[in-house]
């Protein structure tokens, strides 16, 4: 449904994304998920065709977003981070506006209008001013604004920034009902959300993807071992097994090295630092130590980085469900 | 077409919900109501001069002594006002992210800028109508020649079109509305007085193509009741080099 390679955009000498790539397929949820200025903006801009790439190509629906973007716009449905709506507007006259601008008309229009104020529960406000809503309602007066023409994709930038516990949780079962008829592009800053929503990650940080995989393998990626790599001037067949000796580790990869030398990536026990037993065991052994370093992973620093905790949502969801239990039993 | 209409209405609305229509109305319609009054008082004061003086009228007629200056008048007035109708027009948008929805909607920026233009220059057709009733009062007491009115009201109006094509061309660069009306009094004053400097400079080349350009002497022809093609290919090609000017401008944005 989107397939992105190979994406540059540079504004001036600041590269904002940089080579990236990655596809969705229809009726899947892909969440963006990086630190603030990470690139997330500017990238589902591009796929909106609301800015040119300055190198690369992609398509949105079958269409090339340099050659047809009338027809991809046709096709999107776009929530950007700040809701754009008009504040001296209803939410109806507001609505039935982006209907016609969308390219509805006739008892399109109409119906369009009643299937987004369902979806985003407006119903009990479509008469109010949207200026005298609150942030939680005016998001979703924006998220019905990207769904009237029901259209084939969604891109949604933070779709739950500055929302209250209750109203995130709401909105994120709204997105997940969405899929399926809608192929969804997401982004946010916050692990756990991407988790929640999205069957698909994309890790991306400044400007680069780190990692594109499903939740459940990037977080085994990540915190499953400690990493240290290092390389010998004398490779023997023995090196691993005696490697594996060392207490804590539990995987020696062989890697590419010159003629003649051995290079290895050890993985140990999380917490477990194990270079001093390491490099005794080479001395002891005389394979000649030339090299030794700790790998950092760069997904970890993007994680380190990144909201990995919602204790409110959390909390909040908690009591949803409980309360919820206590009206069962009741 | 139906696009434009749509933005044009969208644009009306949000004219008539905020107070900025009926202010400028009001004042534009106060401020022009006590100088054609004033016109008025003078012109009766005067033929009352001239009709003790017995025979030795001078060429005194209603049109030139009491709708030319007034008009003339009118138009500087204008050039004042025109800006604060235009000065929200894209600024808004941009300063409320909402031409981030225009943007990524299956809409031109032709259709976006012809939608915003359409709208404004309604909002203007109407206060001129609004006008009428000064020569609609003349009319129940004197003899009113019409066709010289028409002739006025069609320069009044055309000359509308290249303050607002300006005014818009301002909006479109900025996202704040007092730069963008500023910006918009700064080239329309420029074209006011270019033709002043043009009288000082006189004969020469330069002194004509400037005179070309000022808006004075092309609105006065109309005013006089003469119109010439010279000056409808004046101010149409004014008003279209502005909403070139403004397409322009939001089509950059795009790039930056």
């Amino acid at each position: 449904m989107i397939e992105v390679s190979h994406l540059s955009k540079r504004y001036g000498d600041i590269v904002a994304i940089d080579d990236v790539t990655f596809s969705v397929d229809r009726g899947q949820i892909l969440a963006f998920l990086g630190p603030n200025g990470a690139g997330k903006t500017t990238t589902m801009r591009i796929l909106t065709c609301f800015m040119p790439a300055t190198s690369g190509s992609a398509t949105v629906a079958g269409y090339d977003i340099f050659e047809s973007p009338m027809e991809i716009k046709r096709r999107i449905g776009y929530l950007p981070e700040n809701p754009p709506v008009y504040l001296e507007m209803t939410v109806v006259e507001y609505l039935r506006f982006v209907a016609k601008i969308k390219g509805l008309s006739g008892r399109g229009i109409k119906t369009g209008l009643d299937s987004a104020l369902e979806k985003c529960t407006l119903g009990h406000v479509s008469g109010r001013l949207i200026g005298n809503l609150s942030r939680g309602y005016r998001q979703r007066v924006g998220l019905a604004q990207a769904l009237i023409h029901n259209p084939d994709v969604l891109i949604l930038d933070e779709p739950t920034v500055g929302l209250d516990p209750k109203q995130i949780i709401e909105i994120r079962e709204l997105i997940k009902a969405l899929a399926g008829e809608h192929t969804i592009i997401l982004s946010t800053h916050i692990l756990p959300e991407a988790t929640a929503v999205s069957q698909k990650v994309v890790i991306i940080n400044r400007g680069k993807i780190v990692a594109v995989d499903s939740q459940e393998r990037l977080s085994a990626q990540v915190r499953k071992s400690e990493k240290v790599s290092f390389r010998v001037r004398r490779k023997e067949a023995l090196v691993p097994q005696k490697i594996l000796a060392i207490s804590g580790v539990h995987q020696v990869i062989p890697q590419e090295a010159d003629k003649g030398e051995g290079a290895y990536i050890v993985e140990s026990d999380v917490g477990r630092d194990i270079r001093e037993d390491l490099s005794r065991t080479i001395v002891t052994n005389g394979w000649g130590l030339l090299e030794m370093k700790p790998l950092v992973l760069s997904l970890e620093e993007v994680f380190l980085e990144l909201t990995t905790q919602e204790k409110d949502v959390e909390a909040a969801s908690f009591s949803a469900a409980s309360h919820q239990a206590t009206e069962e039993n009741q | 077409m139906r696009n434009i209409l749509t933005l044009a209405g969208k644009e009306m609305q949000l004219y008539f919900i905020s107070p900025i229509a009926y202010v400028v109305a009001t004042v534009f319609l106060a401020v022009s109501d006590y100088i054609f009054y004033s016109q008025v008082q003078f012109y009766s004061g005067f033929s009352l001069q001239a009709r003790q003086m017995q025979g030795n009228l001078p060429q005194l007629n209603i049109h030139d002594a009491v709708f030319r200056p007034t008009f003339l008048n009118m138009s500087v007035i204008l050039l004042l006002i025109m800006p604060l109708l235009t000065m929200r027009l894209f600024a808004e948008e941009k300063k409320g992210h909402t031409s981030e929805l225009l943007m990524t909607s299956p809409l031109s920026i032709t259709e976006i800028v012809m939608g915003k233009f359409v709208a404004v220059l309604w909002i203007y057709f109407l206060l001129l109508v609004m006008t009428l009733h000064m020569p609609l009062i003349l009319s129940i007491v004197t003899d009113i020649s019409w066709k010289p009115l028409f002739a006025s009201y069609l320069g009044l109006f055309l000359m509308g079109g290249v303050f607002l094509s300006m005014g818009l061309f301002a909006s479109a660069l900025t996202e704040n509305q007092i730069i963008a009306a500023v910006i918009s009094f700064g080239i329309l004053i420029g074209l006011w007085l270019i033709g002043v400097s043009a009288h000082n400079t006189g004969e020469t080349p330069l002194g004509q193509f400037a005179n070309y350009l000022s808006m004075m002497d092309h609105l006065d022809n109309f005013v006089k009741g003469l119109i010439g093609t010279r000056d409808l290919c004046y101010f149409i090609s004014m008003t279209v080099f502005g909403l070139f000017l403004t397409h322009r401008v939001v089509e950059s944005q795009r790039w930056k």
